[in-house]
């Protein structure tokens, strides 16, 4: 499999593949499609960018690199994008911002429903040490309107079953307000169990459902819940254990979630606590107070994993996104910004000086930026390539290969 | 702000080691700091219903945070009501006060742990959002929360502390039930909404609660349960 990450040879990999930038805070999502040669990203705006591999060699070494391929404009904000399984050459797109329209993402583009066929998973291969490399291709977009739903529930997370139907879970507004203390944030499908699917909620619980034991997603077949630390009990405690995002991995045996500070791997056999626990930013605990008052803590992060479930990836402040090794337990904290990686230039990695004395290319907590946040990223699913979603900036880097 | 987030008070309070804030239930700096999470928590409550994007998640966690404040103080014996203000100045006041607070608090606790960058005296940490409630969504909202706020702010500092004595007065106390103000079924509610402004931070911070202005959480209800 792949070597020892070491994280210096993380930091001398990621350069700069590609940037796609509008002028507004556009939020955008990002998903490659099954295959990895598709990526596609949506917007507040209604705004579907495509991406499309190409493979063009350069001074013979081979060096696939996305090229713009077509965008399309919808008339509704788009919270999150995920493709369906494609059925021969056509693919599909999914886009939700309180309803949903399927698109076909290829020549044509048409808004209508679709169903598709089940297609064979691309084989994982063995993953390299990531290096990224920045594209010459730049996009600009003029940023477009903001649609305001101000009464309308966002289906808040969507996912596709391996056999094709789409299916999706909404938060549901309870009869009487007073009743509701939780609601469901994020739900998958099983990579391979189309009956089999898992939710998470804004109380840090995760629960994994069996379609065919109910019909109805509050009977669940597990339940997984950390116990609370009681040394680190405090009126955010709740807040911050609520799960933006649950992804199984792509053997299916684990969910990974991810709270405010933390990404847990949790193995599907074992409910009472997750089998790892990262760290994302714990630097911010004690800023939980002011990250209340300013609404940073209600920030919405996802997390993915890499082809082999060797290494998740998730965003934080400042455009900093961090990933984690699972086997070496190695991390690296690397920045998506225009002015620290110019094309082809390597991503070097960054630090949080939490305190005491600051080194040289440290950065304090108190000089992060916390309106530049990268919620959004995506893992090619075979290939070490990454896009990563800095606000109103697209950026994909991509294994340098040797 | 406050230091190592706000820590719940312990029951234990021999047990507990913390240094600070569990252990002293009586500790102004804790009550006052727990109070402003409070107001900053109604504050957020209320303008549910003026962001772009109405979050229920979001409502949700902020409820929970009120009503696990709300058990505490039950618990404490601080659960008080307080009187409401003129009904026209009532809503700014009832965010000015929790500004206030926060301020206040700073000053009493140092730096600390601290803001997230230094703000300027008397202001709230602005990092992402300029504003200081919260506001992530349209900037005509929080340009005229702003002015609001300003003008607010010169009212009030002009004000005394023995002035505040004057606002309270007794309210039934299910007007600030929380459940029931999120249904939006509390009948009967006193005609003067609003909350006690507190005195700039050289005074003596008063022991009561204070409340929201019923009538802007029945219609930040009204927001969260319609369709």
């Amino acid at each position: 499999m792949e070597e020892d990450i070491d994280t210096r040879k993380i930091n001398n990999s990621f350069l700069r593949d590609h940037s796609y930038a509008t002028e507004a805070d556009i939020n955008l999502s990002v998903e490659f499609n099954h295959t990895g040669e598709l990526l596609a990203t949506g917007d507040k705006g209604g705004r579907v960018v495509i991406f499309q591999r190409s493979r063009r060699s350069k001074n013979q070494s081979h060096e696939p690199e996305f090229d713009y391929l077509k965008s399309l404009e919808i008339e509704e904000k788009i919270n999150k994008i995920r493709w369906l399984p494609q059925q021969n050459a056509a693919y599909f797109l999914l886009s939700t911002n309180g309803t949903w329209s399927v698109i076909r993402g290829q020549k044509g583009y048409n808004l209508k429903d679709e169903e598709g066929r089940l297609r064979d998973p691309a084989t994982i291969t063995t993953l390299r040490v990531p290096v990224l490399r920045p594209m010459d291709l730049m996009v600009e977009a003029t940023p477009r309107r903001v649609f305001a739903n101000a009464h309308t529930y966002h289906i808040n997370s969507i996912s596709v079953t391996a056999t094709m139907k789409p299916t999706y879970i909404v938060d549901i507004k309870p009869a009487n307000m007073e009743e509701l203390t939780e609601v469901i944030t994020a739900a998958e499908f099983h990579p391979h169990h189309c009956n089999t699917f898992v939710y998470s909620s804004s109380k840090g619980t995760i629960r994994l459902c069996d379609m065919r034991a109910s019909a109805l997603c509050d009977r669940h077949t597990k339940f997984f819940e950390e116990p609370e630390d009681p040394s680190n009990r405090s009126f955010f405690s709740e807040i911050i254990s609520s799960i933006s995002d649950v992804k199984f991995s792509h053997s299916g045996r684990y969910i990974m979630t991810r709270d405010y500070l933390t990404v847990k791997v949790w193995d599907l056999n074992m409910e009472n606590r997750p089998i790892e626990t990262y760290q994302v930013h714990d630097y911010l605990r004690s800023k939980l107070c002011s990250l209340y008052e300013n609404d940073c803590i209600f920030d919405k992060f996802e997390c993915v994993w890499n082809g082999s479930d060797s290494v998740i990836m998730t965003g934080s402040y400042n455009n900093f996104f961090r990933m984690f090794d699972r086997n070496t337990k190695r991390d690296v904290t690397l920045e998506a910004s225009r002015e620290n990686s110019k094309p082809r230039a390597i991503l070097k990695p960054r630090k949080v000086c939490v305190g005491g004395k600051r080194r040289k290319d440290e950065i304090s907590v108190d000089s992060l930026d916390f309106s530049k946040k990268i919620l959004h990223t995506a893992w090619h699913p075979s290939e070490n390539i990454i896009a990563v979603a800095a606000t109103n900036n697209l950026y994909i880097f991509q294994d340098k290969v040797n | 702000m406050f230091a190592r987030g706000l820590k719940r008070k312990s029951t234990e309070d021999a047990e507990d080691g913390d240094g600070g804030v569990a252990g002293v239930p009586a500790a102004p700096s804790y009550t006052l700091q727990r109070q402003s999470l409070l107001d900053m928590s109604l504050v957020k409550l209320q303008l549910c219903h003026m962001l772009v994007e109405p979050n229920l998640c979001r409502s949700v966690l902020i409820a929970n945070t009120v009503r696990q404040i709300q058990e505490e103080m039950t618990q404490d014996g601080t659960w008080r009501v307080v009187a409401p203000q003129a009904a026209g100045r009532a809503p700014l006041d009832r965010l000015v006060s929790t500004e206030i607070l926060c301020r206040s608090g700073r000053e009493q606790e140092g730096v600390g742990d601290g803001p997230l960058p230094d703000p300027a005296p008397g202001q709230a940490p602005r990092r992402p959002q300029s504003s200081p409630w919260g506001l992530d969504g349209s900037r005509e909202g929080r340009g005229g929360f702003q002015k609001s706020l300003d003008h607010i702010f010169e009212t009030l500092e002009n004000k005394t502390p023995g002035s505040v004595e004057e606002l309270f007065s007794d309210v039934d106390s299910s007007y600030y039930d929380l459940d029931a103000v999120l249904t939006g079924m509390v009948g009967g509610a006193p005609s003067g909404p609003g909350l006690p402004a507190f005195a700039p931070a050289a005074a003596a911070p008063p022991s009561s609660t204070c409340r929201s202005d019923l009538g802007e959480l029945e219609h930040a209800v009204e927001i969260l349960v319609e369709t």
